[in-house]
């Protein structure tokens, strides 16, 4: 059964890109928080991306990811009615929905994509959810209609304030703490954003499940590529994770190790626009 | 003229100083006359010791006379009857421990070279395009599924398919092949060899399911509702060990596992014309001294290492690694460490690994394993610089599917329990083998497993559990 690519979108100035994929056997098992391999075609790399939406009924998955390396901006190049070469999954474990009372969910760029299958849930279980959306500018903010939709209350915020609050999603997150009780935090979002999250929330004693992005290979626990420290105990990403207690996450090794391979990324990247700019000369 | 003059036939290889920077095939194989007068040194034994010694029980007479009197093609197919993979097993078995071990050649003389002569034969029939289809039974419109393609679960699929019973396997990666792909690297058994041996099951109509990794995206009761009526388990070892020393996770440390993949699997080795990259280390320390170990500091040489070095806390006599693989690794100029033990690693404000400290050790009573149990020296601690490093002390069992099948009853270590002559699981009709059951161990082993289950299965599936 092919990965047929049936829809495209270009968020953020198209440096962000939504497809909606066939995949009947994934949706059928995927719950919120998993997420898939991906390899786009014979030479490629295999990366984990997590799901934004899965629908049972239509056999489709939704990924949303960032434009960021070689393999994401072949993604990108590829158009409805192509097929990607391979998507394993789903794997990781689901996020833990529960009712637990009143729910903070923070978002930062692509990370709401992630973050937004687990808003609609923590709602639909019955908690009030309040969503914090947070970009750099407005341009590159993503999904905010849908996490307006998923949540009790949405706000947003922009670094350079050109939409919602000027500041950052911690700020927001602040002042939600101060105003109400608060039972969970999920933030999810660049590293830095992340810690910054959990360092408001340890402050306040609230808990804060985070999901990690580690760097995989195999996805099902067999090669330790993908190993966080949690709670000073190394676990893997993708099988003890990919959501973790936020308090107890090791950020700065997770910070250097997905940095490990950069040259080589963007060694491909260079190679592959080279690639790119011959063909287009024909 | 007496036969134990004939010496044991050399196998052209390529030159160390050569095959060290490229990852081809290190043996060349026997030429036809040197596979004939290898095999001139059988002596035909009516009760063959060699037999005994393989896991499997191929007739090894039998294929060796067949070669010695020029007849090929009956070679082959006298092999073929009990080993599936002979292209495979000729390479990466070891038999110096098995088959040649209890060769009565080698009690004045060096044993036969069975393995030798096996990887003709099946070279012989791969590079001449002779590989016949063999007829299968008719139809018996029973469905078995086999979880995990490595060799245990090729054989149960190739036996299971000449039966008459329809046959799918179920990969989690995106290729079939097990530790065959994406553990043993190029060097030692060509991926294309390996191909070939999927493609002859394909023609034989076995259906390869990938990206399926079984306990996530389909369970086992599953499967049974689905309309299978049995299914064989053989999901391998797959979880790494590390050492759990402090600086671990620094950047060039990896696990064998990852390593290897990233190279054989994902063709990192390749970069940039395959996108996966690896560390490329100047100064390269690979921990162990298994078969994994091996391949791991002969894969770092080959990615242009300056220095290749082993550490391992017990002596060269404890080594379990093939002697010919230490060989050729000491040919290639891989340094052996003996008796250290990493205490930590070091790295920098980046989280990049620079160095490994050791502490010396020396070997003290004998432990549960009979071994001489390394203790460390007082005060004997040292540092070495290195950019790479990769554990490979073993593995253990990952509880991926395991761990979401209720019905499946494990041991304290988390390994299937399964009956050695059948491969019967506690859960009815299922059945386990391979690494998954016995820890890891070698290939022949797992498919002498895949081979007993599948009888048990075809009995199974023709007279009931
Ligand atoms: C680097 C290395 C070198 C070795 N060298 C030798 C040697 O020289 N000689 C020798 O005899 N032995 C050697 N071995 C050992 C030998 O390879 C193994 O004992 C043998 O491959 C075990 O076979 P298996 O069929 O049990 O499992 P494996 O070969 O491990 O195959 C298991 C397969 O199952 C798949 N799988 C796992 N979980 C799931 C799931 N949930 N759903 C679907 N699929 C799944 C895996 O991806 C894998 O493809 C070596 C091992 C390694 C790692
Ligand atoms: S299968 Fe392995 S053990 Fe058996 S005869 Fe061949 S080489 Fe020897
Ligand atoms: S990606 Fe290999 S263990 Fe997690």
């Amino acid at each position: 059964m092919p990965y047929t690519i049936l829809k495209k979108r270009e968020l953020a100035q198209g440096t962000v890109v939504e497809n909606v994929i066939q995949a009947p056997r994934i949706a059928a098992k995927a719950k919120p928080g998993q997420f898939v391999m991906l390899r786009a075609n014979e030479t490629g790399e295999r990366i984990p991306l997590t799901m934004a939406d899965s629908d049972p009924e239509k056999g489709t998955i939704t990924l949303i990811y960032q434009v960021v390396g070689k393999t994401t901006a072949m993604l990108k190049n590829m158009e409805v009615g192509d097929s990607i070469l391979d998507i394993a999954g789903p794997l990781g474990k689901p996020a833990h929905i529960g009712k637990v009372g009143t729910v903070v969910c923070v978002g930062g760029g692509t990370g709401i994509a992630v973050l937004h299958p687990i808003t609609r849930a923590f709602k639909q279980a019955g908690n009030k959810t309040i969503a914090i959306c947070g970009a750099r500018c407005e341009d590159l903010l993503i999904l905010e209609d849908a996490m307006e939709a998923a949540s009790n209350e949405c706000m947003i915020c922009t670094d350079d304030g050109s939409c919602g609050y000027h500041g950052f999603g911690t700020d927001l997150l602040l002042q939600v703490l101060t105003r109400e009780t608060v039972n969970l935090v999920v933030g999810i979002g660049p590293v830095p954003m992340m810690k910054a999250v959990c360092r408001l929330t340890r402050e306040h004693g609230i808990k804060t499940l985070v999901s990690l992005n580690a760097i995989m290979v195999d996805g099902t626990g067999m090669c330790g590529c993908c190993r966080v420290t949690v709670g000073n105990q190394t676990r893997f990403a993708c099988v003890d994770g990919p959501e973790f207690d936020g308090h107890l996450v090791d950020f700065d090794e997770l910070s250097k190790r997905l940095a490990g391979y950069m040259t080589h990324e963007k060694e491909s990247m260079e190679r592959y626009k080279g690639e790119c700019a011959c063909k287009a000369q024909g | 003229m007496a036969k134990e003059s004939v010496p044991r036939q050399k196998m052209p290889e390529q030159a160390a100083s050569e095959r060290r920077r490229n990852f081809k095939e290190v043996p060349l194989g026997y030429t036809p006359e040197l596979a004939k007068l290898e095999a001139s040194r059988c002596i035909q034994c009516k009760v063959p010791g060699c037999r005994k010694g393989c896991p499997v029980g191929i007739d090894i007479p039998g294929f060796i006379k067949q070669i010695a009197e020029n007849n090929f093609a009956a070679g082959i197919a006298k092999l073929k009857e009990t080993n599936a993979l002979p292209a495979v097993c000729g390479r990466v078995c070891p038999q110096e421990s098995q088959c040649e071990a209890q060769c009565i050649i080698g009690k004045k003389d060096e044993p036969v070279a069975i393995g030798r002569l096996e990887r003709f034969l099946a070279d012989w029939e791969r590079s001449t395009g002779a590989v016949k289809l063999p007829q299968k039974a008719a139809p018996t419109g029973r469905r078995v599924g086999v979880v995990g393609s490595g060799p245990a679960g090729l054989t149960v699929a190739g036996d299971l398919i000449l039966l008459g019973h329809e046959v799918t396997v179920f990969e989690a990666f995106h290729k079939p092949g097990g530790v065959l792909l994406y553990g043993i690297p190029e060097f030692r058994l060509p991926k294309e060899i390996l191909f070939a041996e999927i493609n002859y099951l394909e023609r034989l109509g076995v259906k390869f399911e990938c990206n399926t990794v079984v306990g996530k995206l389909v369970s086992l009761e599953e499967l049974f509702a689905e309309g299978y009526d049995a299914l064989f388990v053989a999901v391998g070892a797959g979880l790494p060990n590390f050492l759990g020393v402090p600086g671990e996770n620094l950047i060039g440390v990896y696990s064998a596992n990852e390593y290897l993949t990233r190279s054989n699997l994902m063709k990192a080795y390749l970069f940039p014309e395959y996108d996966t990259p690896i560390v490329r280390g100047k100064n390269v320390v690979v921990v162990g001294a298994g078969n994994v170990a091996m391949d791991s500091a002969r894969t770092a040489m080959r990615l242009g290492a300056d220095t290749v070095t082993i550490v391992y806390r017990r002596s060269r006599e404890e080594m379990p690694a093939r002697a010919e693989e230490i060989h050729h690794a000491e040919e290639e100029g891989i340094e052996l460490k003996l008796l250290n033990n990493p205490v930590r690693f070091l790295g920098n404000e980046k989280g990049w690994l620079t160095g490994m400290e050791c502490v010396r050790m020396e070997l003290g009573e004998p432990d549960d394993s009979g071994r001489r149990r390394p203790v460390a020296i007082p005060d004997s601690k040292f540092q070495m610089p290195c950019d790479l490093a990769v554990i490979a002390v073993g593995a253990g069992a990952n509880p991926l599917l395991t761990g979401s099948t209720p019905g499946l009853t494990l041991n304290k270590r988390g390994y299937i329990i399964a009956e050695p002559e059948t491969g019967k699981t506690t859960m009815r009709g299922v059945w386990a083998g391979g690494d998954i059951v016995t820890g890891m161990a070698t290939v022949i082993e797992a498919m002498g497993a895949g081979r007993r289950a599948a009888t048990s299965m075809h009995k199974y599936l023709s007279l009931g559990w």
